[in-house]
């Protein structure tokens, strides 16, 4: 048996421990919706403008109204400047972003419109992506958009044999050893508890992934009750 | 890129014969992959350049070895890039220009599934410790779309990387001197392949063709590789907006084990013999 090298995390959270989360629901008054979410040192915010008419014409969906997802890191949220304007990564996060919001709302009532929800990642220390559905979802709802369920997202990753949540940078990015670090964004419905999105990379068998998808669970649950508690606190200036 | 329009009775029939037989309308199994068919040496100028048919899908791929230097912050490591385009003479919805999503993401996923598989040896690909490393491309054109492009093009690009050919350096004149007999560096013991599963109607299905890939709800991609006779996952990536029920997954993960044992075998004399 090859010894586990990650049994303890460096900052002394549990395992299934998400980090320190916060969320404010009406933080930019020009928006339809908007909110920010914390989690550590990850910052991400969330506006939503929409439904209004989508141009060009041919884009326009006469049967109902599409999301359209943008999602960036700004050039100073990590430590080497980050060029301004999309990349291929952040190309396949707003898309894959895009699915996971759509997957819980109904636009039906708003044919050949666009809901636009721009993401902003300010200060990143892992789990960005994560962290702006948490803060779309949020803001969806703020902005009264017709939703069948929230949505909550976590990171779930394999850190040499040891299963975590909410990854930061360092157990992300920097941890090499043994089978070294697996990354798992999950984005789960808040009743149904469906799969709205799953990547991965890394390392996994199939019985340590089944156990990802029930620790994704629990962690949802503790984000989705931040979540509501925000969306209760909306003040009324912020309306 | 324009959407695949279909008549929503075609929709239906391939729907009511998954729901009802279990079946497709080209007589496979909700389980069952069309032929795949490779061939050698599209390209005789590049490392290696592969075609992969899976059915009536089509790619081609090929890689390239370039020099470079290397990252500050992995001094003694090559790097790998994975290009895909989705040309128009491919399909109807693919236009010319710059990579859309669709082609981004296609690259990205391949590209993760070989990357953290640990299938390339990036120490190996060092010329000179924090001056001169080898860059591997790998570069996927779409010929024909007839669904499953995920698949046809991961299987290209893996056989692409282990077909390839290392290139001679004239380290005199810092320049390329043609190909020598050594293929590159990887690390055989941990090839993996990813296999793309699609819910059609209320079934989950492998190698979608086009029109069942239109219709689908979702697409599940995963990477499966081998670690001492055990299958072990080294990508996912879930695609469109529906949602994976908790029985859908145990369904896919069983699935994905089942075919990875089927396939793999083949998969991996494709890539080494």
């Amino acid at each position: 048996m090859v010894e586990n090298l990650y049994t303890k995390r460096y900052s002394d959270r549990k395992m299934t421990e998400v980090r320190t989360m916060k969320a404010k629901v009406g933080v930019v008054p020009s928006a339809d919706g908007s909110a920010i979410f914390e989690t550590g040192r990850t910052k991400a915010i969330a506006v939503v403008r929409g439904p209004r008419t989508l141009h060009p014409q041919h884009m326009q969906n006469a049967e109902t109204g599409v999301l359209r997802v943008n999602y960036g890191m700004m050039p100073f949220s990590v430590e080497d400047r980050i060029r301004p304007g999309p990349n291929r990564r952040s190309e396949e996060i707003s898309k894959v972003t895009e699915w996971a919001l759509s997957s819980v709302i109904d636009l039906s009532g708003f044919p050949n419109t666009v809901v636009d929800v721009f993401i902003q990642i300010p200060q990143a220390d892992a789990g960005t992506r994560v962290a702006g559905i948490n803060a779309a979802a949020m803001a969806l709802a703020h902005a009264g958009i017709p939703m069948r369920e929230m949505v909550s997202a976590i990171g779930v990753g394999k850190i040499d044999k040891t299963l975590v949540v909410d990854l930061d940078k360092y157990e992300d990015s920097l941890f090499h050893d043994g089978e070294g670090s697996t990354d798992i964004p999950v984005v789960l419905t808040s009743r149904g508890k469906e799969i709205a999105l799953l990547q991965l990379d890394g390392k996994i068998s199939i019985p340590e992934f089944k156990e990802v998808v029930e620790m994704s669970k629990k962690a949802c649950g503790d984000i989705l009750k931040v979540q509501m508690d925000a969306l209760k606190n909306i003040s009324e200036e912020s309306k | 890129m324009s959407k695949y329009i279909m008549p929503n009775l075609q929709k239906k029939k391939i729907e009511s014969y998954l729901n009802e037989k279990g079946k497709r309308l080209d007589g496979r199994n909700h389980d069952e992959y069309r032929e795949i068919v490779v061939e050698e040496k599209i390209s005789e100028n590049s490392a290696s350049g592969i075609r992969v048919k899976i059915g009536n899908t089509e790619v081609l791929a090929g890689v390239h070895l370039g020099l470079a230097a290397p990252y500050p912050d992995s001094p003694n490591e090559g790097t790998f890039m994975t290009n895909a385009e989705l040309h128009p003479m491919a399909s109807q919805q693919f236009d010319i220009g710059r990579p859309g999503i669709n082609a981004i993401e296609l690259s990205r996923v391949i590209d993760r599934g070989i990357r953290e598989s640990g299938f390339i040896d990036f120490k190996g690909l060092c010329i000179k410790e924090g001056e001169k490393i080898w860059q591997v491309f790998v570069d996927i054109i779409a010929i024909n779309d007839d669904g499953n492009l995920f698949d046809a093009a991961g299987l290209a690009a893996i056989i692409a990387l282990g077909k390839a050919r290392m290139p001679i350096y004239n380290e005199k004149e810092d320049k390329i001197d043609g190909f020598s007999e050594d293929g590159i560096p990887l690390d055989k013991d941990v090839l993996s392949f990813s296999m793309t599963f699609h819910k059609v109607g209320d079934v989950i299905v492998a190698d979608v063709d086009k029109e069942e890939e239109a219709i689908s709800k979702f697409r599940l991609t995963i990477a499966v590789g081998d670690n001492n006779g055990e299958p072990r996952i080294t990508a996912m990536q879930k695609g469109k907006a529906g949602t994976i029920s908790s029985e859908d997954m145990e369904k896919i993960l069983k699935l994905a084990e089942d075919k990875w044992k089927e396939m793999f075998i083949k998969i991996k004399g494709y890539v080494f013999e």
